[in-house]
């Protein structure tokens, strides 16, 4: 099984949603950055989702946009992720997970790009422009070295879509809750429920909220329909502020 | 040769967000149903007859012709109302939105003629016309920008990246995928996420089918020996080669921009200089570095400022079919001025740059008859003339 999903599967057994705190790789700085990552680990994270820059991320919102491509600047590329990871390799609780965009991961090699996931110990990859019509060339890639591609699906999402998407899928689901890109909302959608439903019906794997997510309170009207929260901009807006990411998870615990 | 879905041979596609593919499947289907009903054509041919002012003319240039040596003729985009290639498109996707039931036309626009195009398309078939430009953009095409707050578009300056196309283009992506619902997504050029290369190429290729009978009717029935068209993402190109695609005499050449030439600049022609990648839903050629991030793109000519190129381009670009060549600003500045003085034709600076092919290769085209698509008229571009000049 997928090591996502036994983290996640740890974390519900407890009777706790699984959290997923995403930051850019190297926000808000090239040192600073694995400091973060320690204390996310350290405070209970079942998967760190860490975001591959790209010039045109078109499915982020202004406050990931403008954290990712500060990270661009300072030359931040999938070398310098890799090579981080595979120093502290086993040094975290928490399930890894890369997120971006296709074009980087493309040009890397997608062999190459798999085995180092594997060898670096990240379980998984989420690629935001990359629909199931299309995916079926990264899947391969990804396959041999034990590499889950995460699938997202939202609210207009059919449950046939979501049955294509659920066929073979490993690691976690993850439900996008809004229409829209990443950012931090104070209201999540009504119809979130009766999807949420309909894709605990087609998965067999752990479905993880995401996009908007700040606080746990948003969340309790969905007990029991998801497993784990995904919160990105909300925990980018805190470290900016000054403050501390395990006080930011506090309120998770 | 079977084709993947939505590919020309190794390029197009589909790499959009997964909350994008239902309006993408959405207008497949509408494309298979609406766009070959009789109520969609008939309203369409007459659009484009009554409020478009087709078929739009060829128009031979003896002036230039002698001083060049060849035979110079221009097929008149120049001449449709708004003033460009782009109202072909917007009043075929307008129509067919319009039908789909949709209220708001979204669109990106570089040049502005494109954001233009959609605002009258959006008031003649009284929906809103929703218009992202990039803030370097709304400075250097103003009157444009007047034009389409006049016709009562609602426009937003797009702040990030730099602040031209493509960013325009990230920018209409996401406002999409929020408001799907009720608005279509009128894109630009034949790039972008299948269906649009193909909707776009659809909507385009009449200028073609004009051309290629006008020029037979006027030159004995002979073919020309070359057709030349400018390329950003593709639009007008596509359109002014398509039914000359199998007319295997007869050369294709798009015309990519070169920016200011100097070695390294940067520039629009990834055909020419760039490489394979996913950009904007497409695999296709970019301009990008070695990990994948897209270059900026530079041109004088705004509607061309863009770092990827239409995929089937791409594909007549692998199969050598069509052949792809570069002009600088400074050579399409020179074009600009020599047609409007020659012939009287103030044409677009982007289309300026077809015109700079054939003066520039003369001494290659000796007795040739060159065919050119003057995808737009050049009034929009005095303002970057009188900066440069
Ligand atoms: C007059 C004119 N020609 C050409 C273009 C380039 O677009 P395309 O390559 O899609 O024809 C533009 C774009 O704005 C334009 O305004």
């Amino acid at each position: 099984m997928n090591s996502m999903q036994i983290k996640i599967e740890e974390a519900t057994k407890q009777g706790k949603v699984g959290l997923i705190p995403f930051l850019p790789a190297g926000f808000p700085n090239r040192e600073q950055f694995w400091k973060e990552l320690e204390e996310l680990d350290n405070a209970g994270a079942a998967v760190i989702e860490i975001g591959m820059p790209f010039s045109d991320p078109v499915a982020d919102g202004p406050v990931v946009e403008k954290a990712s491509l500060k990270c661009l600047d300072d030359g931040i590329d999938l070398a310098w992720i890799f090579d981080g990871l595979r120093k502290r390799k086993g040094q975290f609780k928490a399930a890894l997970l890369l997120m971006g965009y296709l074009n980087p991961v493309y040009q890397y090699g997608l062999d190459t790009f798999a085995a180092d996931c594997e060898e670096a110990g990240v379980s998984g990859l989420i690629v935001a422009d990359l629909p199931y019509e299309e995916s079926g060339f990264v899947k391969d890639a990804l396959a041999p070295h034990g590499v889950s591609l995460v699938p997202l699906v939202g609210l207009n999402t059919s449950k046939e879509r979501m049955k294509m998407y659920a066929d073979g899928a490993s690691g976690f689901c993850y439900f996008v809750s809004v229409l829209g890109t990443t950012g931090q909302r104070e209201s999540l959608p009504a119809r979130i429920k009766e999807k949420l439903v309909e894709a605990g019906e087609v998965f067999d794997i752990p479905i993880a909220l995401g996009f908007g997510i700040k606080h746990p309170d948003q969340l309790t009207q969905f007990a029991g329909l998801m497993d784990a929260a995904v919160f990105g901009s909300a925990l980018i807006l805190h470290i900016q502020s000054g403050k501390s990411s395990a006080e930011f998870m506090e309120p998770w615990k | 040769m079977i084709m993947k879905k939505g590919y020309f041979g190794d390029f197009g596609g589909q790499f959009i967000p997964e909350l994008l593919m239902p309006p993408l499947l959405e207008l497949e289907e509408a494309m298979e149903t609406i766009l070959p009903s009789e109520e969609f054509q008939t309203r369409f041919i007459n659009m484009l007859k009554e409020n478009v002012g087709r078929p739009s003319a060829i128009t031979y240039c003896p002036n230039l012709s002698k001083d060049l040596g060849l035979d110079l003729w221009l097929k008149r985009e120049d001449l449709n109302h708004s003033g460009a290639h782009k109202i072909n498109n917007t009043l075929g996707q307008g129509l067919l939105a319009k039908m789909m039931g949709k209220d708001v036309l979204l669109a990106e626009t570089g040049a502005g003629m494109h954001g233009v195009a959609t605002t009258v398309a959006a008031a003649m078939l009284d929906m809103k016309a929703l218009i992202y430009m990039g803030a370097t953009d709304i400075v250097r095409q103003a009157p444009n920008v007047g034009r389409m707050k006049l016709m009562g578009a609602e426009i937003v300056s797009v702040e990030s990246g730099t602040k031209t196309l493509k960013d325009a283009i990230n920018g209409a992506l996401r406002r999409w995928l929020s408001d799907q619902e009720t608005t279509h997504y009128c894109f630009g050029t034949a790039a972008g996420p299948h269906p649009f290369p193909t909707l776009v190429r659809e909507f385009q290729q009449i200028i073609s089918r004009e051309a290629r009978q006008q020029f037979m009717d006027r030159n004995d029935g002979n073919l020309p020996d070359m057709v030349v068209a400018c390329v950003g993402g593709g639009s007008n190109a596509i359109g002014m080669f398509h039914h000359f695609i199998p007319d295997a005499s007869v050369r294709l050449v798009g015309v990519e921009a070169a920016g200011t030439g100097e070695p390294g600049c940067d520039n629009s022609a990834p055909l020419n200089i760039g490489s394979d990648g996913i950009l904007h839903g497409m695999k296709t050629k970019l301009l990008q570095t070695d990990e994948g991030q897209i270059l900026p793109s530079h041109s004088v000519a705004p509607g061309l400022d863009y770092p990827g190129v239409g995929p089937e381009h791409a594909h007549l670009h692998a199969t050598g079919r069509a052949d792809y060549v570069t002009i600088n600003d400074s050579q399409a500045i020179n074009a600009f001025k020599v047609l409007s003085r020659r012939e009287g034709i103030i044409p677009a600076l982007e289309s300026s740059h077809a015109v700079a092919y054939a003066i520039e290769n003369k001494d290659k085209l000796q007795g040739k008859s060159v065919f050119i698509c003057l995808s737009g008229r050049g009034d929009k571009d005095l303002g970057i003339l009188d900066q440069i000049l």
